[in-house]
């Protein structure tokens, strides 16, 4: 029977090596997906998994089992994500712009095939979601990724943002909000 | 029940199943074609937001991770009195200081000692780009620490703050001899909140963690700290200046 979390960190505490090394292999996979959720970027998310996992380390004497040991987790990626986010922000303009003048204009003509057609949209479609996440405040971006996609609660997220239940389901609308006007023109089927 | 129509925040909290009770909004959407095409446009945006792909990691992602961060994980077990950082600063701070005091009293320097002012400062760089690294590292970790009902024990962070208070007063005092008041502003912020947590109980309860972050946080310093590392590793990597220009001097 597979150890739990619990117990392996318990274990880990006591200084047991492999213990931890459980709880990264376990985990790894999980931290990624939101990390790069979070971040956009593949890079980004490959070092917040690493230094997610480092921080963890550091701070195991710390955990107490109140919450689940990938909650505490998820709340050391997402805010070490957040930081990355800030400090990568600065220079987001400039790599747009390049982004956008290295764009063939091939690219925006019509595909002949159907099936190109839709390669063609859906990929619009990823570029706009993708587009559309980068857009959100760094408090929408994290409450809707933490809900949307790693199904915690409001209140769990509200208690790992730093957060009232009331600005945390603000932010949660908020984000949907600006994805619906977004993403609305492109997905609802004309009238 | 059709006068009144269901805002978009509670479709929003229904989608997710944080409505509390579902079945008046279930009876009402039953009945409400208006409210049944909204909840349909937002159900559909979810579901497009959910095609957007993650980058695929295999089975063995987890150790590859493992492998990447075993030595670094190893390294922390090792004593403390042979952890670079607690011997590193002393030796930054020498340098700094004998780097300064030449930039001091040698502003303009002959070519012929235009190279080696250039491989000082370079040093100087990383050394100021280290400890902004590790004084990052201390404030992330009392940002991070777990919230619980017990006290928490800060005595690592405050041995690596104390460590990093002398190398840091340094650094504050030649950017304000330099004039650089941006940085000497940043650092003075730093300063205190080191200070701060050097000077704080090793077990500290909630209370005193929340004043700590709220210090880290209405200061602003961690972003203010990255903002100074990035434009230090821009000097870093930027390219040699020429002979005019060296001789100015090149701020933090």
């Amino acid at each position: 029977m597979e150890e739990s979390d619990g117990a392996a960190v318990v274990r880990a505490q006591a200084g047991d090596g492999d213990a931890f090394r459980v709880l990264v292999e376990r985990h790894s996979r999980s931290v990624f997906r939101l990390a790069y959720r979070m971040t956009g970027h593949e890079q980004d998310a490959e070092d917040v998994v690493q230094e997610t996992f480092l921080r963890a380390y550091k701070q195991l004497s710390h955990y107490e089992s109140r919450s689940s040991f990938s909650t505490w987790l998820y709340r050391i990626a997402s805010n070490y994500s957040l930081d990355l986010i800030r400090m990568r922000k600065r220079h987001e303009d400039k790599r747009e712009a390049s982004t956008e003048e290295g764009r063939s204009p091939l690219d925006t003509v019509a595909a002949a095939d159907p099936a190109q057609d839709r390669l063609v949209f859906s990929n619009e479609v990823q570029e706009r979601v993708h587009r559309a996440m980068k857009d959100l405040s760094d408090l929408e971006r994290s409450a809707f990724v933490l809900r949307h996609f790693e199904g915690l609660s409001i209140e769990d997220i509200g208690g790992m943002l730093g957060t009232s239940l009331n600005a945390t389901k603000h932010s949660i609308f908020r984000a949907v909000q600006k994805l619906r006007k977004q993403l609305e023109p492109l997905v609802t089927p004309a009238a | 029940m059709n006068e009144e129509h269901i805002s978009e925040e509670q479709l929003v909290l229904f989608y997710y199943g944080e409505a509390g009770d579902a079945a008046p909004i279930d009876s009402h959407l039953s009945q409400c074609e208006r409210c049944r095409a909204e909840y349909r446009a937002v159900q559909t945006v979810l579901n497009t937001v959910d095609t957007a792909p993650v980058p695929e990691r295999g089975a063995e992602y987890g150790t590859s991770v493992w492998q990447r961060i075993e030595r670094k994980v190893g390294a922390r077990k090792k004593s403390r009195w042979f952890s670079w950082w607690i011997w590193a600063p002393a030796s930054v701070a020498m340098l700094a200081l004998a780097f300064w005091a030449g930039r001091i009293t040698h502003r303009v320097e002959a070519p012929s000692n235009v190279a080696g002012g250039q491989v000082r400062e370079r040093i100087l760089l990383v050394a100021v780009g280290d400890h902004l690294e590790r004084s990052q590292m201390v404030l992330a970790e009392i940002s991070n620490a777990p919230a619980g009902r017990g006290k928490i024990d800060i005595s690592e962070q405050q041995q690596m703050a104390e460590d990093l208070l002398d190398s840091n007063r340094l650094y504050r005092q030649t950017a304000n001899r330099t004039g650089d008041t941006a940085v000497a502003n940043v650092l003075d912020d730093l300063e205190r909140v080191l200070l701060e947590i050097a000077n704080s109980p090793a077990q500290i309860d909630q209370g005193q963690l929340s004043d700590l972050r709220e210090q880290i946080k209405d200061r602003g310093l961690l972003f203010k700290i990255r903002v100074i590392g990035s434009k230090v590793q821009q000097e870093e990597r930027a390219p040699a200046p020429k002979q005019e220009d060296s001789k100015q001097g090149t701020k933090l």
